[in-house]
């Protein structure tokens, strides 16, 4: 429960888990920084696993004819590439890099709910767990990440795949939705004095937008994924037109989910991008109303542009003409911010730090990517790209060039805030030139093969269709890019060890995150700060710049202490953290065994045996779930602060 | 000290409430509201979809006098599991104010009859589903009635949308009982009136649903 702006006499965390082993501190923990970096390492691993299955892809798709992975491989391995990409890399590395960072940011000593965070992040972990053992258990998903009917019905999809699809997407969008609610109380709800809702740091404002989008855009995937399943376990017919089920249906309820999903996927590193430039640019945010704003709206059109993924169905010319026309008009709040940030970095005092290039690679590369989802916005130009290469070019240049560079910007920004230690800026630049190079190599001829009729999602190609030599090209630019990402596990490996050691604020920047040490101790905020103004941190080392009107710094900071005294040390012991607890994990850890039964509950792959084992472990998941529940109880009331206050 | 000024961390403020002047738990669970909103509203719609074919189809074939698949949806019983949930939600009121006046005796009376009628409830739904399995509307793309067999998903959609209303009530009563015996043995702690007042939002919720579904699906 909420624990911030509350001083109660307990155990710290430190002396409670002192003499313990340090793996406890970290599996047990409901510390939010210690989940945000667990999704961080968590999401980094999906994203390698992600990364090879494209460069097996690429590697069969670099010469025509080729036979080194059969249709049925490569159907699994486009699948859970772009599943892997979307629901296990970029949507928990954003959710991990908020978890760390906006508590700090509104000046708060933990999530409102830490035991709901502990239990986000083992169930992501439980749900991706799921999704990879299916590579071992008789075939991976192979329906594709938006599972169209009625290709994902049983007959079509007949391995155990999509039912992994389904159940291991169903957990994760169970740490989505609870992690969202999470987000909402505690940016609503657990701000410092003084900041209000128009001084929060956009990146906070982004987090919330995104998890309001969340709470109403999963329930309608989770609606059609079980309505699938029951189609796929117990013959009901819902995406089945054989039987009187209708294949559209699909198609709207996963979109109506799909479409916000992106925006889930972009928000939050806009957000980043909101904080990183500034600091670099050494001005505030040009337009922060307007940069919030179209973020929120942004956040509400994404709920009515769902259909232009389906102009190829034929819903007829009223309705491709208000989704053309709705989608047409989310360009408009994107290109508002597009011209904040640039008129941002204006005129600005810009310092090329290798997090500053990231965020410039950011906008330059979406920019791009938003124009050509601009073309494929209108019906008759979409009718004639889609299905084929020139939408992965699109979406690559919004997913890649957009949240993932703006992801290494965030990853720059706030290394030294989470552990201690810059990354090596030198070897951080080159890596951003060959990424951004690599990246272009790699997805920009797609445009081309896409525009000359280049199929998606075809295992391989005639030769002589004049798209050898681009895929030849992209396959060879896959590998530098696989480099570049080597080069900066080499970074973080080698910075982790030898990098130069971080101050509170090494940037100049200002948010709170950076006013406590790097990084920071388990409660955060030795007091709670009060804020005065957007720029809480600049406030006070340029006092003579301070207020919200005011246009920055421009002269050298004052000096400004940051360190505790041991005395003030000592004061930290009676700040009261909630306890470690095993039961999130436990209940986690129930729910995704029970999963793994259900997927088999209807199968008669081996006969008998298999529904009994079946069954088995959906009980041992209900009974470890009962004892997780058991425990939350009694550990939330060892940790209420209403029942402190009587001590 | 850092480079900010402090509040006092001994601000006064009541537990848990935080900068909107609402306890946290109960924002939360408002949005879990609203989310949980989205979910029914799919579930219904994909019925009311899946309904209005079906009786196209069979007005077509001039068969919907005698074999609309409501037929199967007896009134009578509805009408009284949906009675004994809207008083389900009056107990509920009830035993709350009973908490905010620390009247324990009425507490337990009240929360005792919200149990019971919630029970009650899944009883006469789960007596509902087996009496459709036998007269022939099972979870299948067809239904047969009077011998006759339609084509349709009406048994798929009734059963999975009213099935997982069912599912929220069972839940909700497991909530309530463990509500129960927490103030049961907890009497005087003062967190008891938002327990009671949050399992109180979610019962409403649930029973706001069905009156949703009982209108749409089997009045209209």
């Amino acid at each position: 429960m909420a624990i911030a702006e509350q001083k109660l006499t307990s155990v710290s965390p430190a002396t409670a888990s002192s003499g313990s082993f340090p793996w406890r501190t970290w599996l047990a923990t409901v510390d939010h920084k210690k989940i945000g970096i667990i999704y961080i390492v968590s999401a980094f691993v999906f994203f390698l696993l992600g990364g090879i299955e494209a460069m097996l892809m690429r590697v069969q798709l670099g010469t025509p004819n080729n036979t080194f992975l059969s249709a049925d491989v490569y159907n699994q391995l486009f699948t859970m590439h772009a599943t892997t990409m979307i629901f296990l890399m970029v949507m928990p590395m954003n959710v991990g890099i908020g978890n760390y960072v906006v508590p700090l940011m509104i000046g708060a000593r933990d999530m409102a709910f830490p035991r709901l965070n502990a239990l986000s992040i083992w169930l992501f972990l439980g749900g991706g767990l799921l999704l990879y053992l299916s590579f071992l258990t008789g075939g991976a998903p192979n329906g594709g990440w938006f599972a169209y009917a009625p290709l994902t019905q049983v007959q079509y999809s007949p391995t155990a795949g999509m039912d992994y699809w389904i159940l291991g997407l169903g957990l994760t969008g169970i740490a989505s939705i609870a992690g969202a609610l999470n987000f909402i109380v505690t940016v609503l709800n657990m701000r410092a004095p003084g900041m209000s809702i128009n001084r929060m740091p956009l990146f906070v404002w982004m987090n919330l937008v995104v998890s309001f989008i969340i709470i109403f855009a999963f329930p309608t995937f989770t609606v059609g994924s079980i309505q699938l399943l029951f189609d796929r376990q117990f013959g009901a017919a819902f995406f089945n037109p054989a039987q009187g089920g209708d294949a559209v249906l699909w198609q709207h309820l996963f979109w109506f989910f799909g479409h916000p999903e992106v925006y889930i996927l972009i928000l939050p590193v806009m957000g980043m991008i909101s904080e990183i430039l500034p600091v670099f640019s050494r001005k505030p945010i040009f337009g922060y109303s307007f940069v919030a704003f179209s973020g929120v709206g942004i956040g509400f059109l994404g709920f009515i542009v769902w259909a232009h993924h389906m102009f190829g169905v034929g819903m007829g010319p009223m309705a491709n003409a208000f989704f053309a026309a709705a989608s047409m008009v989310i360009a408009i709040p994107t290109g508002v911010k597009i011209f904040n940030w640039i008129a941002t970095m204006w005129a600005g005092d810009v310092r090329l730090t290798t997090a500053m290039l990231y965020a410039i690679g950011f906008i330059s590369m979406f920019i791009i990517g938003g124009i050509s989802g601009i073309t494929l916005a209108s019906p008759p130009i979409d009718l004639q790209q889609t299905d084929t290469y020139y939408v992965v070019a699109h979406l690559h240049y919004v997913l890649f060039g957009g949240s993932i560079l703006g992801l290494f910007a965030g990853a720059f920004y706030w290394f030294p805030k989470m552990t201690g230690r810059l990354l090596n800026e030198r070897i951080g630049k080159i890596q951003f030139w060959l990424m951004m190079i690599s990246f272009n190599i790699t997805f920009f001829p797609m445009h081309i093969v896409g525009t000359e009729g280049m199929p998606r999602r075809i295992y391989t190609y005639e030769a002589g269709m004049g798209w050898d030599m681009w895929n030849f090209i992209e396959t060879i630019g896959t590998f530098l890019l696989a480099f570049s990402v080597l080069i900066f596990i080499y970074n973080v490996l080698s910075s982790l060890r030898n990098g130069e050691v971080a101050s509170n604020d090494p940037w100049d920047a200002a948010t709170l995150e950076w006013t406590i040490p790097s990084p920071p101790p388990s409660y955060n905020f030795l007091h709670i700060p009060v804020v005065n103004s957007r720029r809480p941190l600049w406030d006070a080392k340029y006092p003579h710049a301070a207020g919200d009107d005011h246009h920055g710094p421009s002269s050298a900071p004052s000096q400004v202490r940051y360190e505790y005294t041991d005395e003030e040390t000592e004061g930290a012991k009676d700040i009261h953290m909630p306890s470690l607890t095993f039961s999130p994990m436990i209940f986690s850890g129930g729910l995704t065994v029970a999963s793994l039964g259900f997927i088999y509950i209807n199968k008669d792959i081996l006969g008998l045996p298999t529904r009994v084992a079946a069954l088995g472990f959906i009980l041992i998941g209900i009974v470890m779930v009962s004892i997780a529940i058991r425990g939350w109880i009694l550990d939330s009331r060892k940790d209420s602060p209403y029942l402190s206050q009587h001590h | 000290m850092s480079a900010t000024s402090h509040a006092h961390d001994e601000a006064g403020q009541a537990p848990l409430v935080g900068s909107l002047g609402v306890d946290s738990r109960k924002l939360g669970l408002w949005a879990f509201i609203g989310s949980e909103t989205l979910f029914f509203t799919a579930l219904i719609t994909t019925h009311l979809i899946f309904y209005a074919r079906t009786k196209a189809d069979l007005a077509a074939k001039g068969m919907l006098e005698h074999m609309d698949p409501k037929l199967y949806l007896g009134i009578d019983l509805t009408t009284i599991l949906a009675a004994i949930l809207l008083a389900s939600s009056l107990t509920m009121v009830l035993a709350l104010a009973a908490t905010k006046s620390k009247e324990w005796p009425k507490f337990r009376f009240w929360l005792l009859a919200t149990i019971v009628l919630g029970s009650a409830f899944v009883l006469g739904q789960v007596y509902e589903f087996t009496h459709l399995y036998h007269e022939g509307l099972k979870l299948a793309p067809q239904y047969v009635y009077e011998g006759e067999t339609v084509k349709s998903l009406f048994g798929v959609t009734f059963f999975v949308m009213t099935g997982f209303h069912g599912l929220h009530v069972t839940l909700g009563v497991v909530w309530l009982i463990a509500v129960y015996f927490k103030v049961r043995r907890f009497a005087a702690s003062p967190e008891n009136p938002m327990d009671v007042e949050l399992v109180g939002l979610y019962w409403h919720f649930v029973d706001l649903v069905w009156v949703a579904i009982f209108t749409l699906v089997y009045l209209i």
